[in-house]
């Protein structure tokens, strides 16, 4: 198959449109379902039973059904409930923008809730006993040892959830919203290349998640001085003992 | 009683700890005074680094009480929970008078060793950072690590770090200090450095109550020795009469124990 650069750059050119909704989509989803996160984690390891089986509930519900089927649920199913369709919430779900942002935001909370779980548990013990001892209180020892603690503990597991989510946000394209992938659906049907248009559709989601991969790394970078290489003066120390 | 209670830095009186059906202590009543440096020794599982840690209520004794410098420690118990201490702003606020260090130093990994000792004084005692700053690198140069204060702990060695946890404990000014066994975790050959640190303390006057195995650290530097046998005391005195003339036969075996290098 001769390559058809013309058609290859139009059609990227084309798909670039869909960028800014597939942004808004996973940003505003990962916005939302981060705070919801937080909440269940902090249900899951309260030690409460009342608190931690709905959050296990939860979890298990969203992370064991797919995505799609969420959102079907959501965009076909809530308008069966007549109350919801004269609730003062229809004007928004009665918009596919918004009912995909809802199934984005509900799924990855249940995804990133145990990611910030595993986080808070990966904190060493010995560290929050010292912060005990000095004297902290609850809320001190959270904010200044525990949470620093976890954040860096669970970055490299959040961004990969964070790329998934820019993945899934493709899932929007089923029900009418037009970001990449649902551009890239409207372009096959009228030019029925479905292999150019869909291998230029990938290749954007690759250079979005080029971005997230690296903006990632940094944070991560920034956020673990300990873990970059030792400070000058210990290191010519260690030279020292070689010779 | 009360009256005498105001010159101990910390008095425990009928300390029962248990866990579940293990009584782990048997009603240990331990006084301490202002300036006393005591050596707490057992063999492991006796009990010595719980009582040690019911000071500070890092574990919540079952029956008996805790005071430090005659301000005994609030505990209530709602029917059907575990115990628990009353007023937390009260502990919190004992906590950082009785400064605790442990066996695994538990520098805090993500902060700096300047950053470790100013961090409680400065957030919990709510002083001012510059001075606490200052004092935190003249404490530093004490240990010897000063040329250390912005690394982080990973970079340190054991006895380094057990010096630095030792200044993060100094940093908030207590009036009691509380080692659990401070060296236990070191190669042999850093146990001296951290030693000679806690010398010079004990050489100060510090109130300082020390669980360990270190028997000739016991025996020279602290004022009175403590053996613990499955929850209760077994000696006490001053280490000189306690090591010449035991009276229990337990100590005897474990000195000889101990003395070998059998453990």
């Amino acid at each position: 198959m001769p390559l058809d650069f013309p058609f290859l750059y139009e059609t990227l050119t084309t798909l670039l449109g869909g960028i800014p909704l597939t942004l808004q989509l996973a940003l505003l989803s990962m916005v939302a379902g981060t705070f919801l996160a937080f909440g269940l984690a902090l249900m899951r390891v309260s030690g409460n039973w009342w608190l931690d089986c709905p959050a296990q509930f939860y979890i298990f519900v969203f992370r064991g059904t797919p995505l799609l089927v969420q959102v079907y649920i959501i965009y076909y199913g809530l308008s069966q409930f007549p109350s919801l369709r004269h609730s003062v919430l229809w004007p928004f779900l009665r918009e596919a923008y918004w009912c995909a942002i809802i199934a984005l935001a509900l799924n990855t909370a249940a995804y990133s809730a145990e990611i910030i779980r595993g986080g808070l548990l990966s904190v060493p013990a010995g560290q929050v006993e010292a912060a005990r001892a000095c004297g902290m209180s609850k809320l001190l020892l959270f904010r200044r040892i525990v949470l620093p603690l976890a954040l860096r503990q669970m970055l490299p597991a959040y961004s990969n959830e964070i790329i998934l989510m820019v993945k899934s946000t493709a899932l929007a394209s089923t029900i009418t919203l037009m970001e990449i992938t649902g551009i890239a659906a409207k372009l096959i049907s009228e030019s029925y290349r479905p292999v150019e248009v869909f291998v230029c559709a990938g290749a954007t989601y690759l250079a979005i998640n080029f971005f997230v991969a690296r903006l990632f790394a940094g944070i991560e970078t920034l956020m673990s001085p300990e873990r970059r290489n030792l400070p000058a003066s210990t290191s010519e120390k260690q030279e020292e003992c070689h010779v | 009683m009360s009256e005498c209670a105001t010159a101990l830095a910390v008095e425990l009186l009928g300390i029962r700890k248990s866990y579940g059906s293990l009584e782990v202590l048997h009603g240990i009543s331990l006084a301490a005074q202002e300036g006393e440096v005591i050596s707490i020794l057992g063999s492991s599982g006796s009990g010595k680094s719980t009582l040690l840690r019911c000071i500070n209520m890092l574990e919540v004794p079952n029956e008996g009480t805790v005071a430090i410098h005659g301000e005994t420690i609030k505990i209530r118990q709602k029917p059907g929970q575990a115990l628990c201490p009353a007023d937390s702003a009260q502990v919190n606020r004992l906590r950082s008078k009785a400064a605790m260090v442990f066996q695994s130093f538990n520098l805090w990994s993500h902060l700096t060793i300047l950053e470790n000792l100013v961090e409680a004084p400065v957030h919990v005692q709510k002083r001012d950072r510059k001075a606490c700053i200052a004092e935190a690198e003249a404490l530093l140069e004490r240990v010897g690590i000063a040329d250390k204060r912005h690394h982080y702990p990973a970079h340190l060695s054991g006895g380094q770090q057990q010096r630095a946890a030792i200044a993060r404990a100094l940093a908030m000014r207590p009036s009691v200090m509380l080692f659990d066994e401070p060296t236990s975790a070191l190669d042999p050959e850093l146990v001296g450095e951290v030693l000679k640190v806690m010398r010079d303390l004990a050489a100060e006057g510090r109130t300082m109550l020390i669980v360990t195995h270190e028997m000739a650290f016991a025996r020279d530097v602290s004022s009175r020795t403590v053996f613990i046998h499955k929850g209760i005391i077994e000696e006490d005195g001053p280490p000189k009469e306690v090591f010449s003339n035991p009276r229990s036969e337990r100590f005897r075996q474990f000195i000889s124990r101990e003395e070998t290098g059998l453990r």
